[in-house]
This record gives C-alpha cells, structure tokens and sequence, in this order.
C-alpha cells in the first residue's frame, strides 16, 4: 500500500476509525462501517454481551474489521488493565483503546492513570491505543511506555465541537514519532478533513455519524474528508500569505 | 459544606415565592444561554416556564442525544423481602399495613434471577422494606452471590447503610445505589415518617455520599412526587445531584422521578403533579446537568413513558413487579404499590426501538473475581 498507516502489525488503508456507542439500530452498525471504509473498530466491554447474539454488538462488525475495544467505565489504572484481560480472554483480541475517566461530567481522561494502563498493558503484549487530553510531555510517557498510538480529544467526547485542542495537537504531532489520532469532538467531516490536513494519523468519530439524520450517508461523508484531508496532507499545503507575495515594502530597495 | 448544611441554608431562601415571581423574560434569557446554573434551573421549574415547554424539550433532547445517543438501558427490579420498621404514611410496606410478608430463600432468588435474565435483561435492581434485622446485610450479600452469576449490574434498594457495610456490598458484587430522600422538606418529612429508623431526615439524605464513599460506582437519588411542593422538591433534588457530582466525580448520578402510586394505606398526595409538570420537572432536570441519568420507572402509564423516551431519558425499568419475587413466586398480597406500566420486557423493547431508539439491556461488566464469565 502506497500510503499505509502502521499500527500493530498491520498496515490499514483507511484512516478513519469509528466507534459504535450511540446507534439507535445494531442493524445499522454493518452498513455504516461498510461506508465509512473503517478498519479498526471500538466497541466496549460494558456494551458486549456474548450470551444475547442479537444484544452483542461485535457480532454485528463486517467480516476483517479490526476490533480495538475500549475500556469505556474505567475510572483508573487498574480498572483499565482488568478489563483489557477481560475482553482478551472474551476472544476480542489485543487492540485497546484505553479511556480511564475520573470525571462523569466532562467525560476528560485522567493522563496519569492512563500513563500507567499503557505500561501495563503494553507490557503484555496488547497493541494499546491511549485516549488522552492533549500534552506533549504525556504523549512522550506514553510512547516510552509503549503505546502503539497516542490519540488525544479534540474536544470532550460527544460534544461535536471541533478541534479545540488543535495547536497541542499540531505540537504533538511534530514532536512524537508515532500515529497522532484525534479521537472524540470531531464534530463534521470538515473538522476530520482539518485534522488530516494538519497531519494527523487518524480520526476516530462516534457521535458525529452514530447520531447523524442519516448515519450512513454521515459515513461516507467523513470517509471522503478523511482521504481529503489526507491527500492534502501529502501534497503540501502552500503557506498562508497576508500579503501579496509580489510586493516585497521592506526590501524593495534591493533591485539590481 | 455538606448538602444538609444547604437543605438548612435553603430553608431561609424564599424559593416559592422567587419560583412564582419569575417571568418570561426570564425563562427567554436563561434559554439563550449556554449553560444553565442552579439559578436559571430554578427559572426553569418556575409557572412562568410552563410556556416554553416545546423550547425545553428540543434543547433537552438535543442535549441528551449529543451526551447518551439514542439509546435506553433497561433493567428490571426483584424484590427479596417486604419486612419492614418503618411507618411512611405513603408506602404499601409501612409496618402498620396488615400485608402478607415475605422474604426469599437464596434458592428462590436463583429461581427469579433465572426467568429474569433469561428475558436477556443484563441490570437488576434489589430492593427489600427497610429491616435491617429481616433482611441483613449478609442475607443481602448471600443473595448477590447468586445474582452476580446472572447480571452484569446489581443496584440496591435497601435502608440506608454505613460505608462498610457498602464496601461489603462492593465486594460481594453490587455496584450501585438507589436511595429516594422522599421528601426534602424536613416538615413534611417529619409528618409522613412518624416512627421508625427512617425518621432520621440527615442520616437518610447522606446515604449516597456513603455509598460513594464505599466504592459504589452509581447513585441514583429522587423525591416521591406529591408528598410535597413538586417545583420545590425537584429544585433539591437537582441540586443535591449537583452537589454529590461535584463532590464524586467519577461516579454516575443519576436522578429518579418518582411519582406517588395507589397503595395499601389511606394516605393520599397533597401535591398533585400534573404531567405538564412532571415533564417540566424532567426537562428542567435534564438542561441543569446534562450528564445525569434520569430514569423513569413503570409507576408512569406505558403511553405516557413512550412520550417521555425522547425527552432526557437514558434508564426505564421493564417487566417491574413490586410483590416480593414476582415472577417465579407470585403472591399479589405482597406488592408495594402498583405498576401502570405492564408490558412485559419484549413490548417495552418494541415501543422504545418505535420512537427510533436502542433498548440496551447491557452497560456495565463486572470488573470483581468470580463475577459473571460472559463469553
């Protein structure tokens, strides 16, 4: 693949990854994914019910979606880690995305206690994929630590409004060496376009499609914006300009 | 401060009078902003609201999908035991009442928690009357043995505990805890609790905040409707939500919105609350805080919680039977008050997935040894 993002072994051609918190219908959950092109997946353990197959949502993933469940519920280290072991020994594979929240109000992520998840977690052998509040020095733990990943919010989760946190974004992503995702906030496909413009890995987006009118044109629409984004990312964005470039008011002066 | 300091500090605030006094200039302005605080929350409640009700319902759910989706979770309550020692005027348990009383054998609740979660239902409620003597904390622990086997979520419904004893709780498998304050209106609370333990109004209202303290990962508190001014009562009710998720971050608050049922007794409410108002009261509750649960039992009419789903609910109770048992052992003699709404599980699932929203019965995993191995 030409322009593959790397994560755990696998080379993912897509680079919007979607989550399945907030469907009104599982029926839909099949025919979305298939339209947003998504490979990797998040569902959480506290949604996945392996006794009910009409109530399980994993059952209801395309056939080669990677699935990276989610640790949605923890509210520290420890709660993170068990119910990682949980979902392996439940046949739901390495991937995690770890979400340690302390806070039921704001839904923010407790960098500390996820600091210490990564650790680990990575240790035992799982790809983990920390949810974070933007930071760099944090970001720079967690690679150390063994994140496959790093992905901060853009905004508190579920709240559509954008990249808020873009400028510690823009200064992770120059500074860490691996997949910068901007996960929760992203609100609409031009936000997740903007994210990939500025050279983000990867979008992760729940709310925007799962509570969209119409969830699988939403989708779509994000998958484009992704693949925009992207394709302008790798062409290079020419630089802002105040000013016309042709008129040069402080070295005019030095004409031959 | 602790929120019975504030129920004191509330008692000098004239909050009926500021309630009647507010306009519609006032209901506009707390509408066109962002948040809205306890003041605004107050405006929300006021008779001079009532006029907005359509504005506050399409902010409400706008509100409720952006934080929750669309999306309900279900659970239903088993009662274990009837014994109680208490007198509330207004409860079909009171100890005064000539009912048929009852408790389960650990067999029996195996029995129940078979027929229950076979439905597919993953969350179950426990209640038993207020006996600390009948219906111990060992007997409540022996029982959730069992039931962890069976669910995923086990809330109790129980008198009012010390910390340790919840922390017992928490590791037998219990992870949450509704506790109504029935009325916050100390007067009123003194009249319709003339005996037994209950009369104790601060113990009672510092309940949660032991829960919390024990390690319960959920609260879920209320006022019954009726026993005294409904605008006032859900006034505190909001604020002691506020107060307990300032203060607990990291555990879910949710509110219930009780309202006083036909029972055993001559008791009758003395504050009537409309539907108009009830709606008022859950929307104002669900744009003051915006992350709280708030759950609507089968005390409500089934077509009137249909209307209710797409207006700030995120929990219903389904299947709910208030005799002791109810499904495999069944004695009517036993119930608490009655259900309107008696549709069994798998109607309720239909009628909530009509309005265009997922029923859950899953949203919690245990994360205690030996709870249950789902997979």
């Amino acid at each position: 693949m030409d322009d593959a993002l790397s994560i755990g072994g696998y080379d993912l051609a897509s680079r919007l990854f979607v989550g399945t918190g907030k469907f009104t219908s599982y029926d839909l959950i099949p025919q979305t994914i298939l339209a947003s092109g998504a490979q990797v997946v998040t569902v959480a353990l506290r949604r996945m019910d392996f006794d009910s197959p009409q109530e399980n949502m994993v059952d209801y993933l395309p056939k080669g979606a990677i699935l990276m469940t989610n640790t949605s519920g923890a509210r520290n280290a420890t709660e993170a880690v068990r119910i990682a072991r949980l979902a392996r020994a439940a046949g739901c594979g390495d991937w995690i995305k770890i979400e340690v929240i302390g806070d039921h109000k704001y839904l923010l992520p407790d960098n500390y206690e996820t600091i210490k998840a990564t650790e680990e977690l990575a240790a035992e052998g799982f790809v983990v994929l920390p949810y974070m509040s933007p930071d760099l020095m944090v970001a720079r733990k967690l690679v150390a630590v063994g994140a496959a990943a790093v992905m901060p919010l853009g905004a508190p989760i579920g709240s559509n409004r954008g990249l808020r946190t873009k400028e510690l974004v823009r200064i992770m992503i120059e500074e860490i060496e691996r997949p910068i995702i901007v996960d929760a906030g992203i609100g609409r496909p031009s936000e997740a376009a903007e994210a990939m413009e500025m050279g983000c890995a990867a979008v992760l987006v729940n709310t925007a499609i799962a509570t969209a009118r119409d969830p699988i044109g939403m989708a779509r629409a994000f998958a484009l914006a992704v693949e925009a984004g992207r394709q302008a990312y790798r062409a290079g964005i020419g630089p802002v300009q105040d000013y016309a470039v042709a008129s040069s008011p402080l070295t005019g002066f030095l004409r031959d | 401060m602790s929120f019975y300091d504030q129920v004191i500090a509330l008692e000098r605030q004239p909050i009926s009078e500021t309630l009647v006094r507010r306009t519609a200039a006032d209901v506009a302005r707390v509408l066109a902003a962002e948040r809205v605080d306890a003041q605004g929350f107050l405006t929300l409640l006021s008779p001079a609201a009532a006029a907005f009700l359509e504005a506050m319902a399409q902010r409400a759910h706008a509100l409720t999908v952006q934080h929750f989706g669309q999306v309900i979770l279900l659970y239903t309550p088993l009662y274990l035991a009837n014994y109680c020692s208490n007198f509330c005027l207004y409860c079909g348990f009171a100890a005064r009442n000539s009912i048929r009383r009852d408790r389960l054998t650990v067999a029996e609740v195996e029995e129940e928690a078979r027929l229950i979660s076979a439905i597919g239902l993953r969350h179950l409620l426990i209640l038993t009357g207020e006996s600390r003597k009948k219906s111990s904390v060992e007997y409540l622990a022996d029982c959730v043995a069992v039931l962890r086997r069976y669910f995923t979520s086990i809330v109790v419904e129980v008198y009012p505990l010390e910390t340790a004893e919840y922390a017992q709780l928490v590791a037998a498998g219990v992870d949450g805890l509704t506790l109504y304050q029935e009325t916050y209106d100390r007067a009123v609370y003194d009249v319709v609790h003339p005996k037994g333990p209950k009369r104790d109004y601060r113990y009672r209202l510092e309940t949660p905040e032991r829960g919390a303290d024990g390690g319960l990962r959920s609260v879920n508190i209320g006022a019954l409707l009726g026993l005294a001014e409904g605008r006032r009562e859900a006034f505190l009710t909001g604020l002691h939500a506020d107060y307990l998720q300032r203060r607990y971050p990291d555990v879910e608050v949710s509110i219930s919105l009780p309202r006083i049922r036909p029972h055993e007794g001559i008791f009758q409410p003395e504050h009537t609350v409309t539907d108009r108002e009830f709606v008022q009261i859950l929307l104002a509750m669900r744009l003051f805080l915006p992350r709280a649960g708030i759950v609507i039992s089968t005390r409500e009419r089934a077509e009137f919680r249909d209307h209710l789903i797409p207006l700030g609910v995120t929990k219903m109770s389904a299947g709910s039977h208030t005799e002791v048992g109810g499904r495999a052992h069944r004695d009517a003699a036993t119930g608490q008050f009655e259900i309107s709404d008696t549709r069994d599980v798998a109607e309720i699932k239909r009628a909530i997935e009509a309005r265009g929203y997922k029923a859950i019965f899953k949203d919690w995993h245990p994360l205690v040894e030996g709870a249950m191995v789902n997979g």
